[in-house]
Formats: C-alpha cells, structure tokens, sequence
C-alpha cells in the first residue's frame, strides 16, 4: 500500500515516515513567518497534530500532499501570531545600516519593528514571506489558499500601511 | 502598484530583519510529536452534558427566557 493511502488510513508507520520527510521544511516555512526558533519547533509539532487529526479527509489519489500541509503550516503560524503579542525579535547577526550610527541603526530597526507590529497577522504574514524572505507570490497564494492577485494586494496595503505608520514616527523610507 | 514605494520598505525591512530562509531545525522533532499524540483530550464530566440538555430543553420549553439571558450576560 502506497505511503499516502496508509496515511489517510491512519497507519502511524506512515504518519513518522511523512513527518520525519517534511518537518524540516515545514519547520522553515513557520520560521520565515514567527521568526523564533523555538515557537517554530512547537508549531512544527502542532501543524502535524493538526494533519494527523485530519488524516481521513486526505485524497490521496488526488491530494497534493505537500500543499495541503504548506497550508496547515501557514495557518497554525497565523493562528499564533493573532495569540501572540506583536513582537518580532531582533537577530543577532543583523548587517549594518549604512549611513547611521549604531544608536540610529537600533532606533530605525525599532520603528521598523514597531510599524510591522501594525500589521495584521494575515497582512503581516504576507509582506513577511513576500519582501523579507522573497518567497514567489504563486507559492505565498498557494500556502494561504488565495489567488495570486490577492497577494499582490495584500502586499500593497502591508506597504501602505507600513510607509504611513513609519512617516508618523518620524522616519520616512 | 509603485514598484519603487516598495522598493524602499522592502530595503528597510531586508536591514531590519534577516532572512530565515537557511534556518536549521536544530533537533528530531518525533519524539515531541509521540509525546503530543499521546495526550489525551481532558473529558468532559457527564454532569457538564446533562446541564447543558437542561439548558437547551429550557431554552425550547421558554423560548422567551433567551433575550432575557442575553440581556443578563
């Protein structure tokens, strides 16, 4: 019987083998949205929760297994970041903003920061994975079951919104 | 849309935060995920359920009595 087919039958054997193929790209995936490593582990975990719950609603003739899990990635990181206090952490390893001491840099990243804490999850989430992590936006629709187009506006409002919530701190991209 | 109005806060944006794309899992995730599968959901307790039937009966029996809760909430 084909790994899949076990799958959606609720064979356990089945359920390891998929998960230990796809954790570290599902793990990737939540990290370009949360953006901390340790949450990124837990969701990891609670995205295939959700998928072995599910497993008897997967077709798998004409499921596509991958995307379908992309999905269910997406939506715990997004359901995490509306639980969540907005906050993005800083890295360590951040590279120099040109043109600005260290005390400007730090005051730039902050409103940076701040003015992506404005954003909503979904909107937030987006401009995340399209502007920072350049994702194709074909592979950003598929992940949140939306078309293409209702990307790019996503992406358009995130933007306008950002540039206005940065002119009102005063630092004006 | 304004390519270049985009342009700039994606500039901002790539110098205030890195990409995670080459983000590493640092460890097997399975035994979590064992561990997860083997909690059990916390039971509800029977006298929870048979409150909860009076409750809809009451509301079916008097159905006047479903303002007057909204009212009260």
């Amino acid at each position: 019987m084909e790994l899949l087919a076990r799958f959606a039958a609720g064979d356990l054997e089945a359920f390891e083998t998929l998960f230990r193929q796809h954790q570290c790209d599902v793990f990737r995936w939540i990290m370009r949205i949360v953006r901390n490593a340790a949450t990124a582990e837990d969701l990891t975990v609670e995205a295939f929760w959700r998928l072995y719950r599910a497993h008897a609603r997967f077709d798998p003739v004409a499921g596509n297994f991958s995307a379908w899990l992309r999905r269910i990635a997406t939506n715990v990181a997004i359901d995490h970041l509306r639980r969540s206090r907005i906050e993005v952490p800083l890295p360590d390893d951040l590279p120099a903003l040109a043109s600005l001491h260290p005390g400007e840099q730090m005051e730039m990243r902050g409103q940076i920061l701040r003015a992506l804490g404005k954003l909503s999850p979904g909107l937030r989430s987006v401009v995340l994975l399209a502007l920072v992590e350049e994702e194709p936006y074909a592979e950003i629709a598929q992940s949140l079951g939306i078309s293409e187009n209702a990307v790019r506006v996503r992406v358009f409002r995130g933007v306008r919104i950002l540039r206005k919530e940065l002119s009102r701190m005063g630092a004006h991209p | 849309m304004n390519e270049r109005e985009n342009a700039d806060v994606k500039k901002l944006l790539k110098d205030a935060l890195n990409p995670a794309r080459d983000a590493e899992l640092r460890r097997d995730l399975w035994p979590a995920m064992l561990q997860r599968l083997d909690e059990r959901p916390i039971p509800v307790p029977w006298w929870d359920w048979a409150l909860l039937a009076c409750a809809i009966a009451l509301f079916c029996i008097f159905p006047g009595t479903i303002p007057a809760l909204l009212y009260h909430l």
